[in-house]
């Protein structure tokens, strides 16, 4: 044990982060590069040959994403990230249909906090906000929903799965839970599409936000699918020169859209083989820690997950000290955009965790390049430095005279 | 450049510079999310954080006032509707992207030359005490006209209103230092200076606080929320660099915009230069061939390998009116044949042959067809 762990003293820490952020594919970075030099075209510049090859190669990458989920290419609008799409379908949503009356914002305590920011936004601007708790398990109870979502309501938003605890949530009979009171419906697909199956017309949603850096894709671009039969009708965020149809103005960054596209077509292929060795890794380091930890406390349904996804509490452990025992990991307490607050996940205390035991938890994004090697080599560090700081604690106590 | 073509379009993207490409092939590399604790979340942040001095280099601000965003046209509309409780005021010259942001905004109007009529801005200011925002371009981008920013920032805060200065065009062209101009919020784009596309940045001086557009996070200080686009940014950063250090070349590229535009004036003795009375960028060219509309001449010059524009690149790619010659008052008769040409650090002088031989043909088969 001690000999695998010294095996690496100068390497690179295995990255076990992939919720945050994944490596862009290497296929998707030669994809994109000769986008970033001799192809620059600006493509709204139609009038001559740089800017016909830039929009024809955006419109390609938008099929190839298109493709991916199910949707008409025309249902696609870019935007720089899950962030700014999720702010446009919440924010642009309930704004739009208030004019119709409807002044209502449904979703649940879980979300990310881009999602619950702009419904807090948006109670400031009147509307009214219901934010419902979850089960034990991270899952939405779909009674509450029903009875949360009322013909005033402009917009439920669930996310499809969820960036700290990786449950997957009952899309489809949410969806169908809106539609019932004539409401459109948001999902925040960011951590799931490319991870699992999604097809926009089978599941029902109305819009859904995509991030290309959360499935080997570059970051600052993203997509919002807009259905358009029946139209998912929204305001857009910012106004500017028109493009994408009027919803989302700005330059179109072509090297990001091709990579995005690229990143499309290769989850496309490889999606499903992927997540079965995901499965098959995540079994290993799961029953490795287990027979090493035994009191350890999974997070979130067992079942109904995304492959990569585990989240842990050490009982009687700090997970910021587990961290810094294992320098050779990269590793997480929660959602990144708030990894420097000191206070535990507010995902893991809507689920029912207590303080110590939410701050006991640890966060394992397992991705496409992860290895069994690195698996083997988390188990044991994670092991080892939970067995170190544990024997500290009690020698600690010891000295004390706490017993 | 590919042989035989001459990009004449700078002012709706330039080519990404060296430097900039291999920062971005760099970062991309590498995995972080500059917002995680541990070390490559450490590692991006400080990549992120160099990028970040060097593109507030580019106009001499302090490091903590760059707000990156997703480009000039995002960092307007942050500008715009960061004070909800201010009027707006806008010169009638602006961009879409700051037009369309302010959709009640008092319109200043423009003078022939193509700059902003400064004595009306600063009645509309005198006459009107609730606080206000004022956004005017540093350089427009269809006539190439610098603007009285300065003069503007001055005025505006004589009646204490804030002023937002759109600096896309200039930035990189010309050195900056926005605390001199007193400018109070100012736009970057990364690719119009040789970055990549899908980054920009709103610089905030210190102690102004701003209304976030995309809530979230609370990534870049709560002003922008969303994970940061860190081979973007590193890409913007190293453009940044790379064009202070090379701004000198833009003295050349203003003598071959006064070779080209000598000599297509003598091609076409009736063609009209606009703002030409006015301070101007040194590569812009807006220039009109009277009874020619300009959807034929882009055309034209687009078979012959020359690539130009007819005025902003934005939205469907349709030509139309341009709003700018209209608040400069030009006739829409003229407005219709009138062409933006915008050079580049690395223009040609075979390039300007290209062009000038180009309209030259042009215009000699327009003049065959009239007689």
């Amino acid at each position: 044990m001690t000999a695998a762990i010294a095996r690496r003293p100068n390497a690179a820490p295995v990255y076990l982060d992939n919720h945050a952020t994944t490596p862009c594919d290497p296929r998707v970075v030669a994809a994109m590069l000769p986008w970033f030099s001799e192809k620059f075209g600006n493509p709204h510049s139609l009038t001559h040959a740089y800017g016909r090859e830039a929009e024809h190669a955006v419109e390609q990458a938008r099929a190839q994403l298109a493709d991916l989920i199910g949707a008409d290419p025309r249902e696609l609008v870019f935007t720089s990230g899950a962030t700014e799409a999720n702010n446009m379908a919440v924010k642009g949503a309930a704004r739009f249909h208030r004019q119709f009356g409807k002044d209502g914002v449904v979703t649940l305590a879980t979300e990310h906090k881009c999602v619950l920011e702009s419904a807090k936004a948006l109670e400031r601007d009147g509307f009214r906000v219901t934010i419902l708790p979850v089960g034990r398990d991270g899952l939405a109870d779909l009674d509450a929903l029903a009875r949360a979502i009322d013909d005033k309501t402009a917009i439920v938003s669930v996310m499809a799965a969820h960036n700290e605890i990786g449950v997957i949530q009952p899309i489809k009979e949410i969806a169908a839970l809106a539609h019932a009171k004539g409401v459109l419906f948001h999902t925040d697909a960011a951590q799931a599409v490319g991870k699992i199956a999604l097809d926009v017309s089978d599941l029902g949603v109305d819009l859904m936000s995509i991030s290309g850096h959360k499935f080997y894709g570059p970051k600052g671009i993203g997509a919002l699918y807009l259905r358009r039969r029946p139209r998912a009708r929204i305001e857009p965020l910012f106004d500017g020169g028109g493009q994408e149809r009027g919803m989302r103005s700005g330059t179109l960054p072509v090297p990001l859209i091709v990579g995005f596209g690229q990143t499309a077509a290769l989850a496309k292929v490889e999606m499903a083989g992927e997540a079965q060795r995901l499965l098959a890794l995540r079994a290993r380091l799961l029953n490795g820690l287990r027979g090493k930890v035994p009191d350890l406390v999974l997070n979130g349904d067992a079942e109904r997950r995304l492959p990569g996804n585990l989240n842990l509490s050490f009982p009687s452990l700090k997970a910021i000290d587990l961290i810094a025992a294992c320098p050779g990991l990269a590793l997480s307490t929660g959602s990144a955009c708030t990894a420097a607050e000191v206070e535990p996940s507010y995902v893991l205390r809507a689920l029912g965790l207590g303080d110590a035991l939410a701050a006991a938890s640890l966060r394992i994004g397992l991705g496409r390049f992860t290895t069994a090697t690195e698996v083997d080599f988390a188990v044991d560090t994670l092991a080892a430095a939970v067995l170190r700081l544990r024997a500290g604690d009690r020698m600690t106590s010891e000295a004390v005279g706490i017993t | 450049m590919n042989a035989g073509l001459s990009y004449l379009d700078w002012n709706a993207t330039a080519p990404v510079r060296p430097e900039a490409a291999a920062a971005v092939a760099q970062a991309l590399a590498t995995v972080g999310n500059a917002s995680s604790v541990h070390r490559a979340g450490r590692a991006a942040r400080r990549l992120l954080e160099a990028a970040r001095a060097n593109v507030a280099a580019l106009v001499g601000a302090h490091t903590e006032n760059v707000v990156f965003t997703s480009g000039g046209t995002e960092a307007n509309a942050l500008a715009l509707r960061a004070f909800p409780d201010r009027r707006v005021l806008v010169s009638a010259l602006e961009h879409d992207s700051v037009l369309a942001n302010a959709p009640d905004a008092v319109r200043v109007p423009a003078t022939r030359d193509g700059l902003v009529d400064l004595k009306t801005l600063e009645r509309l200011l005198a006459t009107d005490i609730r606080p206000a925002l004022v956004s005017l371009m540093f350089a427009n981008n269809e006539t190439g006209a610098i603007q009285p920013i300065a003069e503007a920032a001055r005025i505006a805060h004589q009646h204490g209103a804030l002023i937002h200065c759109d600096a896309v065009q200039v930035a990189g062209r010309q050195p900056i230092d926005m605390g001199r101009l007193g400018c109070d919020l100012m736009t970057l784009s990364a690719h119009k200076l040789g970055g990549p596309m899908g980054v920009g940045a709103l610089v905030v001086a210190g102690g102004i606080d701003i209304a976030p557009l995309v809530r979230g996070g609370g990534q870049e200080r709560n002003r922008r929320a969303g994970t940061e686009n860190l081979p973007g940014i590193a890409g913007f950063g190293a453009a940044a660099s790379a064009a202070i250090a090379g701004v000198t070349v833009w003295d050349a590229v203003a003598t071959l915009r006064a070779q080209a535009e000598t000599r297509l004036v003598a091609i076409s003795p009736d063609a009209m230069v606009y703002a030409a009375a006015a301070p101007r960028l040194p590569n812009t060219i807006c220039i009109s061939m009277p009874g020619v509309p300009a959807a034929t001449q882009v055309m034209a010059l687009d078979l012959a390998g020359v690539m130009v524009s007819a005025g902003a690149a934005c939205s469907s790619g349709k030509v139309r009116r341009s709003h700018v010659l209209d608040a400069m008052g030009v006739p829409e008769r003229d407005a219709e044949c009138a062409i933006r040409v915008s050079l580049g650090w690395s223009t040609s002088e075979a390039e300007i042959d290209h062009l000038v031989d180009a309209w030259g043909a042009l215009y000699a088969r327009t003049r065959v067809s009239a007689a």
